[in-house]
């Protein structure tokens, strides 16, 4: 609806120092009831289906269920979420299965270095050129209008 | 009521939003503070691994020139872009995205982004100005970016900003703003000399057409309410282009992206009876020349053909995917053994342009079992939508490149609005359209640049008074007050005459919009009387707003928000009042001014929120050409 919450596996992330999902929510609905130690949406129809809540589960406790007004019942979209990759598994109402595989990233999370390897250009606050340009153009200056 | 601790934040630049446009402005500001020993904060109402409209991920960049390797100029991005927009863009805001909009796509993919490439290195296009990516992790990985440039110290989280703050003495210039969390009691204001507001565009001001369950899954995110066409207009700031909105053309329901099916597999669409109606409608748009000539055909005009085909009753309309793989494969050299390994990898490409961002198109497919080798999709206009950083231009007018800009749109600092101080992008700027996401992300940098260059020539603190802080707490917090002060009347807290709950003042704007504003019930259609009734219902609105009651602080977030739509959708009210013709059909319809009229008003629409006496002002300005 259109998250949902697994009651069995649900454990109100009590060994984290955050609640996983209701961290994440980009429209704050994911919300952790203290007493029960379980999460649920608050919100059901305000819910983008965004997949925030479901990828970053560390219990997998989360999954979604088609918009009950438009979405035929019985199919299911499940993601797996690695550091470099991403697995789909896609059940069809009529009880077929796809699986996919994507790459989401080709760095170490946490290791960015924010000027790219691009030298971080003259030290100009008047000039257009921003930070790390012209070498991240590609290009030796930053172009003009043609007159 | 609880009391609400007021939390104190003193900072040379603040930056509320980290979406895009936020992340950039960060990044950038970031590295000009440092060497000019200045603190950028950045405040946000969710959590920025995944907050704005790149939270659930992207299958494309929409905007990578490729000037380096002499793919496009930013002369051809502006000539583009204008006609896309029916003549009406600010050309000097356009350039400015096109010449530097690369190099962000360049740290993107140093970052991490995986962008495809193809087997002599370069990037795999969708379409001219696009590349493909493997985006699930898009803001992730950008988000790390303007974290390890800020520092986390520097990010307040699940902060929702309600109000910006002008100066004491002197009201046309930025001192900050105030807020709350949305995770604890504690009422925030920051005080700042320069503001970079990068809230997004406005989702949820018309009746979606989902209104069940369904009713979140709008095109863009939900959580886009507004907040920064309101909050600019509240500080004075003239805006330019509100009337117009966007219409996406998109997979029904589930909205997912058709850019991929259009772009990179060719596929055709048509109508009920099979027909083409990119030909059948041929004739139909050529009452708007000299746009309709143009090749790309402009986005609304391409919508004009679908939508009559649907108003005269030839819908539902299909994206014939299955005609457009066959074609594929069988144009694909190679055995048929090699030709089943090409459908192959056509169906994954097919099924990951959903999963990296629009995951329940995916599920619809898959619930409707759906393989897209074997049976179209219909696709459908959507609901109207607010997204100056798409094929559409509302949002503030903003002084442009130094450079560039002929005096009449530059007035010292790119990208600030008319408010000294304040500065804006993304989705913020109007007339600039097809910025999309490395756009936004770019627009940020150079707002980024341009506000710390603001703050070394206006070092001086601002002042607020402490009175002022505390009337606007109180102002904050008074829908929790509303509420705790009548609860308890009725036996059920949603039916209770005292106060009026966020969801149904949310769907009474939907309602007022959708059926007088030009909404899908009436095809988009509007005209002087509807509009003017609207207006009387939306001026009631308003008046409501003042018995808005929240029971919580999710409650009062909604309460916020919705406040912020309430004023958008005045601004494009007022907007689609004053502009008396039909220049961007497919979008929107003045039935009592059915034509485009190029004397008159090839022009910006542009208003402004006079506080001191409560009114608007409209006027127009001028359309200057810049690049031939």
């Amino acid at each position: 609806m259109p998250s949902f919450v697994i009651t069995e596996k649900c454990d109100g992330c009590k060994a984290l120092d955050k609640t996983a999902c209701q961290y994440v929510c980009p429209n704050d609905l994911m919300i952790l009831d203290r007493e029960k130690m379980k999460a649920y949406n608050q919100e059901p129809d305000m819910c983008w289906e965004c997949y925030s809540c479901v990828k970053i589960c560390p219990q997998q406790a989360i999954d979604i269920r088609g918009y009950a007004d438009f979405v035929p019942m019985g199919a299911s979209v499940v993601p797996l979420r690695g550091s470099e990759d991403i697995m789909w598994t896609v059940k069809f109402r009529n009880g077929s299965l796809k699986r996919f595989k994507f790459p989401i990233r080709t760095t170490a999370e946490g290791q960015i270095e924010i000027a790219g390897g691009f030298n971080p250009g003259k030290d100009d606050l008047d000039s257009q050129a921003l930070f790390t340009e012209p070498e991240s153009l590609g290009l030796d200056n930053i172009p003009t209008p043609k007159k | 009521m609880v009391d609400f601790q007021t939390k104190q934040v003193d900072t040379d630049i603040l930056i509320i939003g980290g979406g895009m446009a936020g992340c950039g402005a960060a990044v950038e500001a970031s590295y000009w503070a440092k060497k000019n020993n200045l603190k950028v904060t950045l405040v946000e109402k969710a959590a920025i691994e995944r907050s704005g409209a790149v939270a659930m991920g992207l299958s494309a960049i929409n905007t990578y020139l490729g000037v380096d390797k002499g793919e496009n100029t930013p002369e051809d991005f502006v000539r583009y872009v204008r006609n896309d927009q029916m003549g009406t863009v600010r050309e000097d805001l356009v350039y400015d995205i096109g010449r530097h909009v690369d190099s962000s796509v360049k740290l993107f993919e140093k970052w991490g982004l995986p962008i495809w490439k193809d087997e002599n290195g370069n990037y795999v296009r969708e379409g001219r100005w696009q590349v493909m990516i493997n985006g699930e992790s898009y803001k992730p990985i950008v988000s790390e970016a303007a974290k390890t440039a800020l520092g986390m110290d520097n990010i307040y989280e699940r902060v929702f900003i309600v109000e910006l703050l002008l100066d004491d003495k002197n009201p046309n210039k930025i001192a900050g703003a105030v807020g709350f969390s949305v995770r604890e009691n504690a009422f925030y204001v920051f005080k700042a000399k320069t503001v970079i507001i990068t809230t997004g565009g406005a989702v949820h001001i018309f009746k979606p057409r989902s209104t069940g369950e369904g009713y979140g899954r709008a095109w863009y995110p939900p959580w886009n309410s507004g907040s920064n066409y309101a909050m600019m207009l509240q500080a004075g700031a003239e805006m330019t282009q509100m009337e117009s909105r966007f219409i996406p053309t998109r997979f029904k329901d589930g909205y997912g992206p058709v850019g991929a099916w259009f772009l990179l597999f060719k596929s055709g669409a048509t109508n009920a009876f099979g027909e083409n109606y990119l030909v059948t409608q041929a004739e139909e748009i050529k009452k708007w020349e000299p746009y309709a000539s143009a090749r790309p055909v402009p986005t609304p005009l391409r919508n004009h053909q679908m939508i009559k085909e649907l108003m005269e009753g030839r819908g539902p309309v299909f994206m014939r995917t299955e005609e457009a793989i066959k074609k594929l494969v069988e144009e694909f050299p190679g055995t048929d053994k090699e030709k089943q390994k090409h459908l192959k990898k056509l169906e994954s490409e097919a099924w990951e342009d959903f999963l990296d961002m629009t995951v329940t198109q995916a599920f619809l497919w898959a619930a409707n079992n759906i393989e897209p080798d074997k049976k179209s999709s219909e696709i459908m206009a959507s609901e109207p939508y607010f997204i100056g950083s798409h094929a559409s231009c509302a949002g503030a007018w903003v002084s442009g490149p130094a450079d560039i800009a002929p005096s009449e749109y530059n007035w010292g600092y790119n990208r600030m609005t008319t408010v000294s101080g304040l500065f804006t992008a993304g989705d913020g700027v109007g007339a600039s359209a097809h910025k999309f996401s490395s756009g936004s992300f770019t627009e940020g940098r150079i707002a980024g640049k341009s506000a710390v260059k603001y703050v070394k020539d206006n070092p001086d603190s601002v002042s607020v008074e402490d009175q002022k802080i505390e009337q606007l707490k109180e102002k904050v917090f008074k829908p929790l007050k509303t509420f705790e002060e009548s609860k308890g009347f009725s036996t059920r807290d949603e039916i209770n005459p005292n106060y009026i709950k966020p969801n149904m003042f949310l769907r009474r704007l939907n309602k007022i919009m959708d059926e007088y504003v030009g909404g899908t019930s009436t095809w988009y259609t509007t005209n002087k009387p509807s509009l003017e009734k609207g207006l009387e219902y939306l001026t009631m609105l308003k008046e409501d707003s003042e018995k808005l009651g929240a029971q919580d602080l999710h409650e009062l977030l909604r309460a916020w928000e919705n406040y912020h739509r309430l004023w958008t959708a005045e601004a494009h009210l007022r907007h689609v009042l004053f502009r008396e013709e039909t220049r961007y059909p497919g979008y929107l319809y003045r039935s009592d001014f059915p034509k485009i009229d190029e004397v008159n008003w090839k022009v910006f629409v542009n208003s402004k929120w006079n506080r001191e006496t409560n009114s608007w002002e409209m006027y127009k300005r001028p359309v200057i050409q810049i690049v031939p």
